[in-house]
């Protein structure tokens, strides 16, 4: 039992690498998947996803396998799509999220052309669905970085974050902090699944982002046992999914991601404020 | 005691300290339609003051465009310099799903003092313990805001208006479907701000709350009809010539030259429907 579980990362240096990276991207996307899910903007998160692929193509194109590029690429590809969907909503009628659906499906498109322009399927499904067993030191140096900034940052900004979701109007009447706030907010999703994409690919780096959040949510009642309980959740699912690929030889990325599942469908029928408990006829009530 | 002074005439006679706000031939409005036209004059520190006006006769955007929410199309609104300013609007973008408590709501009102980064201090808590007590929402503070009536929801941001602070206090429409004794409760808290020298400018649709209750009005219907006194204000044939008004946007209103504005008088005749 001791065995089936440490074994792996006590013996193997690429698991206890896959398990630091898939950590650090707990830590830091969990907390900005729970203010996704609470502004109503889980799906943004997923055609953000979407959206990074033309900029990670490109690097690969141009460089091959390589993490910096793509990385990079991908993080231009984010702030462009981002940018421009928030532009073409402010400029025109159309709204932020039928913008944004434009942009990351011709971004998706492009992304895909562009890979199998040089590359084989292989190389995409490596791209879509990344590799958390390859990550190298080079790899987990930038995903920290990326884990640091964004602590920091969510610290930083949190009581504007907070006003934001909570009343924007209110923000905007006392401060100018709100669109800042936003747009820090969303370049903060995207290096975050620039972060997940090595480890998880581009397509299911969102899922530690959202998948803990949403489930926290079944759970407990304020933002910041939100983000602890979402840490601890990604983690656990990071660690449960890892377990799972190395001993069943299966894809790591989607291990993990369904680890996250199993805990979000088990927390929709156990939580306090899942979908049972609160159809249950109440026991007692109070007077007043 | 606050004084409504309107017109040219209250240019000249605005000593350092007593006017809160000017306005001078202010228009605001929306696609190039004003819905407040050619409003002059200017407030007075402390004034307890009323907006009434029909529907769509652009009481809220009067509002909105002295808190600076929308630019004017023309003429111009000025503050005096380190004026602060409460506004809470008729629909507040509040969003109840959010997880937070009363209290968390309620503490959105230390913005102006403590910003991004400062602590919230012994004091700030004691602040917004009292100011809860104010509206009679002692032992609220942990409730979850989504579980709060309406008029519950109306005092606890009638509260964090009192954490706000402000010298000069907007409130757009705050007693909609509110009960009497609410009413009553969140009136108390309004003269307790007028009492502290500070400006109250609410839009108001119960005159009868208006006459008891508010010093001063100002009667709008796009161009302000009549301001002052409120006895003055809300004589009938004030309140008729406000009905004539007429709310839809005509398309081909012709454009508006500056020798036809109404610039000063508040009591000039709105233009015949």
């Amino acid at each position: 039992m001791l065995d089936t579980v440490f074994g792996p990362f006590v013996q193997y240096a690429f698991m206890q690498r896959a398990l630091m990276g898939g950590l650090l991207i707990a830590l830091s996307a969990a907390p900005v998947g729970v203010f996704l899910m609470l502004r109503r903007m889980s799906l943004t998160g997923d055609a953000m996803a979407h959206a990074i692929l033309p900029g990670a193509a490109i690097g690969f194109l141009l460089f091959g396998l390589e993490l910096v590029p793509m990385t990079l690429g991908g993080l231009i590809a984010g702030a462009l799509v981002a940018a421009g969907a928030g532009v073409v909503a402010r400029i025109t009628v159309q709204k932020e999220d039928a913008a944004l659906a434009a942009f990351y499906l011709i971004s998706l498109a492009l992304g895909v052309m562009i890979v199998s322009l040089r590359g084989s399927s292989v190389d995409l499904m490596h791209v879509l669905f990344g590799s958390v067993l390859a990550l190298n030191a080079e790899s987990l140096m930038m995903i920290g970085a990326i884990a640091a900034t964004t602590l920091v940052c969510l610290t930083l900004i949190w009581r504007a974050l907070v006003a934001e979701c909570l009343d924007p109007g209110f923000l905007r009447s006392v401060s100018g902090w709100g669109p800042i706030v936003h747009f820090g907010f969303l370049a903060l999703v995207v290096i975050n699944l620039v972060a997940g994409f090595q480890a998880l690919g581009t397509l299911l780096s969102v899922g530690l982002m959202i998948l803990p959040a949403a489930t926290a949510r079944f759970w407990v009642r304020t933002a910041l046992a939100m983000c602890l309980l979402a840490v601890a959740l990604a983690a656990t699912s990071v660690v449960i999914g890892l377990l799972i690929s190395f001993h069943y030889a299966i894809a790591s990325g989607p291990a993990i991601i369904l680890a996250a599942g199993a805990f979000y469908f088990t927390s929709l029928l156990l939580a306090p404020r899942g979908a049972v408990w609160a159809r249950l006829p109440a026991r007692r009530h109070r007077t007043a | 005691m606050g004084q409504l002074q309107s017109g040219a005439g209250a240019h000249g006679s605005d000593a350092a300290g007593c006017t809160c706000l000017r306005f001078d031939n202010l228009t605001l409005g929306y696609d190039a339609h004003p819905a407040v036209h050619g409003l002059s004059g200017s407030w007075s520190h402390g004034a307890l003051m009323a907006i009434v006006g029909p529907n769509g006769s652009g009481k809220s955007t009067l509002l909105k465009g002295i808190a600076g929410l929308l630019p004017p199309m023309g003429g111009s609104v000025t503050h005096v310099d380190g004026c602060r300013m409460a506004y809470l609007p008729q629909a507040s973008s509040l969003d109840l799903s959010f997880p937070a408590t009363v209290f968390d709501l309620v503490k959105l009102g230390l913005w102006q003092q403590r910003g991004l980064l400062g602590r919230i201090r012994r004091q700030d808590r004691d602040a917004i313990a009292h100011a809860m007590s104010t509206v009679g929402l002692d032992g609220f503070a942990k409730r979850p805001i989504d579980t709060l009536s309406g008029g519950q929801l109306q005092r606890a941001l009638f509260a964090r208006v009192i954490l706000q602070d402000a010298d000069l206090i907007l409130l757009d429409e705050p007693f909609n479907a509110i009960d009497d004794r609410t009413v009553g409760d969140l009136m108390a808290v309004i003269h307790g701000w007028h009492a502290e020298g500070r400006s109250v400018v609410a839009v108001m649709h119960d005159l009868d709350l208006v006459r008891a209750h508010f010093p001063q009005a100002l009667l709008l219907s796009r161009e302000p009809v009549a301001s002052g006194a409120t006895a003055d204000v809300l004589k009938p044939e004030n309140l008729k010539k406000a009905r004539a008004f007429r709310p839809a946007w005509d398309d081909d209103a012709p454009w508006c030259s500056d020798d036809n504005h109404v610039h000063d008088a508040p009591s000039v005749p709105v233009k015949a429907a």
